[in-house]
């Protein structure tokens, strides 16, 4: 049977082109991979190859025409055998049509209704559990030794995680107690190191990978967006990638713009990660080992003017903290503020200060920024109708001002005054003591922007 | 190509060959095949064909052993079809159908077969390369013999996570094989304009790591080498590098008009160095198969890549709710 060569499509978004010139006539022999024709696009002139062997029988579209349609027949080849004469380019078919425009999608992400806000705000340990002060930094390295012992394919790596204990001694003793197998000491190599800890968990590890801080982990977010984060959607949900990247984030203290950055926007953009920033040793500790049994890849952000802190963290077997739950940790009238990590400092101070004024505010803990808890900020901006997000990223697509869209499409009509975001300053952070004070955000911004929305 | 004969030829019986043969005419028939689709506008995006580097997967398929793990950059239908997928989930996956291996949600450059130990498919050119040392991680970790072969291009070497991980390799002794697939051309740019030494494979010397070129044109020749690689890997000796020189007949993808080499050049290497014509030709002079043998051969690839390209038309796009899958795993 004769072929039709149809004008090919020769770049992702050609839709017709040139029909520069015939290489090839009529009664000509090709065969797979001889040049037949160049074509113009709109990026360039390709040539253009033939894919079966036979005769060129006719030529249906002269050399120099213009505006020729993708799909459009432009010569008939034929076999072995076959004469031109069986040709009828008058009855040639209509060239296929290419598949229908997928209509848009059905389930639309955004619902025309608000849905009402369901919370669960039960507590994450009965009530009369016996406590026991812990720092973040002993509720962070014991969660990793609990999770080693009860599973063999958990490993650390990272610099200075094993013979130097940790350069913020998070992994302490953990290369005495699980050797150095799983224990392990990379070189200063963000970019490989991180993604050979994906390679590993495809291949059947769970691994645990300290950047030092995640300032440096820059060099790797390649690896963690584009292979850990993307895979099992682009695989069809063969190959999930269960990795926990962890380290230091945000500001220390006097350090400068490229060790003091929040990542917490950054990464809570990203469909296929979640993001953990935990403020008291306890969620550490259970947010850590929930994040090592995920089999999904986990952004833990840590702080390490934190890690020295001491909290009341309970004494239970196993202590693990859901995703996507955040928490009250006081329960108000007049404003809710929401924060999360080391904002957390201030939220918590301001309210203390605030309530010497006869100001009840309520102050919710994200803990998780991906999946975030909405339903408990929107039940509770409902009750106090009045919302100051608190955190030390920048102020550009932050996570408050996340929210604040959230809670102008969920309950506007509850809000009586804006939303105002307390973040750090737009500027990179400076060194000079006074300057990095002022960059950051502080209990008094708070206390004005709660002032700002009660109308005080 | 240029490439030193650092392996001397095993004893290839007519079996085998015929393997080869039908293997790598797999592989060029069904890249033919896709380079016709993606002029329908069947297929979109970008579409790297791998016509004239068939030698390269099929050889080193020859040396590996179920468990064997392997991982490569976007021009990847090749590797594919060599680790025994089905041409049928490749071709609909390059439609972006149902049937595909990623359910149409990864393409061309994004697939995987976690039963065929294939870990993409991956577009970031030199990021699969830590991520094969992990894959060779986890074997050593788990205390098995696997091993992995990580191919990436001569383009590819020239990126930083590649030396980040020849080191890591290298002092963790991964049982990885760095097959860098050299044929010539990063995209538009010729190796001398891009690479500072001819020799790609000695650029593992720095980090005490083995490698030698091989003949990529040679299917015998690959895969004797891959032998000797892998021999070394499963021995525990730690990574080797395979500088495989090879040729692309193609474009970089579909939508290059390859005006950085000459016609004349392409069609002198298919002329003198086709990988598929010298086993042809070595099946016919060595009497392992009459030219009807062929004949029928080539037949029965044809009808196996029209079956994908008509399984890839026919299967449906995914349904729409297969948007909001796959994002997670559930916990």
């Amino acid at each position: 049977m004769p072929t039709e060569v149809l004008m090919p499509a020769l770049s992702p978004t050609m839709e017709e082109g040139t029909l520069a010139k015939w290489l090839v006539k009529e009664g000509d022999t090709v065969s797979s991979g001889d040049i037949l024709a160049e074509i113009e696009t709109d990026k360039a002139t390709m040539e253009f190859e033939a894919v079966d062997e036979g005769t060129i029988g006719k030529i249906l579209i002269a050399e120099g025409s213009e505006a020729v349609k993708v799909n459009t027949p432009i010569a008939v080849m034929l076999e072995e055998g076959e004469s031109a004469d069986t040709i009828d380019a008058s009855s040639a078919p209509a060239p296929a049509a290419p598949p229908a425009e997928q209509a848009p999608a059905a389930s639309a992400p955004v619902a025309a209704a608000p849905a009402a806000p369901a919370p669960d705000n039960s507590p994450d340990w009965p009530e009369g559990t016996e406590m026991k002060q812990m720092t973040v930094r002993e509720a962070l390295n014991t969660a990793m030794a609990e999770e080693m012992r009860a599973d063999d394919t958990v490993f650390v790596m990272g610099e200075e995680v094993a013979e130097y204990q940790g350069a913020y001694k998070i992994t302490q003793g953990l290369l005495e107690e699980f050797s150095a197998k799983r224990v392990i000491d990379t070189p200063i190599t963000e970019h490989g190191f991180a993604g050979i800890g994906v390679g590993a968990a495809w291949g059947g590890l769970k691994p645990i990978v300290e950047f030092m801080t995640w300032n440096f982990a820059m060099q790797a977010i390649d690896q963690i967006i584009n292979s850990a984060g993307k895979t099992n959607y682009m695989s069809g949900g063969q190959l999930g990638c269960s990795i926990v990247f962890r380290g230091a984030n945000g500001a220390a203290a006097r350090v400068g713009a490229q060790h003091s950055q929040d990542y917490a926007a950054w990464y809570a953009q990203v469909p296929g990660l979640r993001v953990v920033q935990p403020y008291s040793a306890a969620d550490a500790k259970g947010l850590l080992k929930t994040a090592i049994r995920d089999p999904n890849p986990v952004v833990f952000l840590e702080n390490e003017l934190l890690y020295g802190r001491s909290f009341d963290v309970p004494v239970v077997d196993d202590l693990t903290i859901p995703f996507g739950k955040a928490r009250i940790w006081r329960e108000g009238t007049d404003v809710t503020i929401v924060s999360f990590g080391i904002g957390m400092q201030f939220a918590l101070e301001a309210a203390d200060k605030l309530a010497e004024d006869g100001i009840s505010a309520e102050v919710i803990d994200l803990r998780t920024l991906r999946p975030l808890d909405y339903d408990t900020v929107i039940a509770s901006v409902m009750k106090t109708n009045r919302c100051v997000t608190v955190e030390e990223g920048w102020p550009v697509a932050s996570i408050g001002n996340h929210i604040s869209a959230t809670l102008m499409e969920r309950a506007f009509d509850y809000l009586d005054a804006p939303v105002v975001n307390c973040t750090g300053k737009d500027v990179p952070m400076p060194y000079a003591a006074n300057l990095e004070k002022l960059a950051l955000t502080s209990t008094a911004e708070v206390i004005d922007a709660v002032k700002q929305v009660t109308y005080r | 190509m240029a490439a030193k004969k650092t392996t001397k030829k095993s004893n290839t019986s007519g079996d085998e060959l015929n393997k080869f043969y039908r293997e790598m005419l797999l592989i060029r028939r069904f890249e033919e095949k896709a380079g016709q689709l993606y002029g329908m506008g069947l297929i979109g995006g970008f579409c790297h064909l791998y016509i004239g580097q068939e030698a390269v997967v099929v050889g080193l398929e020859a040396a590996a052993k179920e468990g064997d793990k392997r991982i490569t950059t976007y021009r990847d239908h090749g590797h594919m079809l060599a680790c025994g997928m089905d041409p049928n989930g490749v071709m609909a996956e390059l439609t972006g159908r149902a049937g595909g291996y990623s359910r149409g949600k990864g393409g061309s450059m994004h697939m995987f077969s976690k039963e065929k130990h294939f870990y993409g498919g991956h577009g970031i050119v030199g990021a699969n390369v830590p991520l094969g040392a992990g894959l060779a991680f986890a074997d050593k970790y788990q205390g098995n013999d696997n091993v992995t072969f990580t191919y990436f291009g001569d383009g590819a070497a020239n990126q930083g996570q590649v030396y980040e991980t020849f080191n890591m390799a290298a002092l963790w002794q991964l049982p990885v094989i760095f097959v860098i697939e050299n044929n010539h051309y990063a995209m538009g740019t010729a190796q001398k304009r891009s690479t500072s030494s001819p020799d790609i494979y000695t650029r593992g010397e720095a980090f005490g790591i083995s490698g030698e070129a091989v003949d990529g044109m040679d299917v015998l020749a690959v895969k004797a080498a891959g032998e000797k690689a892998v021999a070394h890997c499963r021995a525990g000796k730690g990574p080797y590098i395979l500088e495989v020189k090879t040729y692309r007949y193609r474009g970089h993808s579909m939508s290059d008009p390859a005006k950085y080499r000459t016609r004349e050049e392409v069609q002198k290497i298919r002329e003198e160095k086709d990988a598929i014509e010298h086993v042809r030709d070595l099946l016919l002079q060595g009497k392992h198969a009459t030219e009807d043998d062929l004949k029928a051969i080539d037949k029965e690839i044809k009808a196996v890549v029209n079956a994908s390209a008509e399984f890839a038309k026919e299967s449906p796009e995914p349904a729409v709710e297969e948007l909001w899958t796959d994002i997670y795993v559930d916990a």
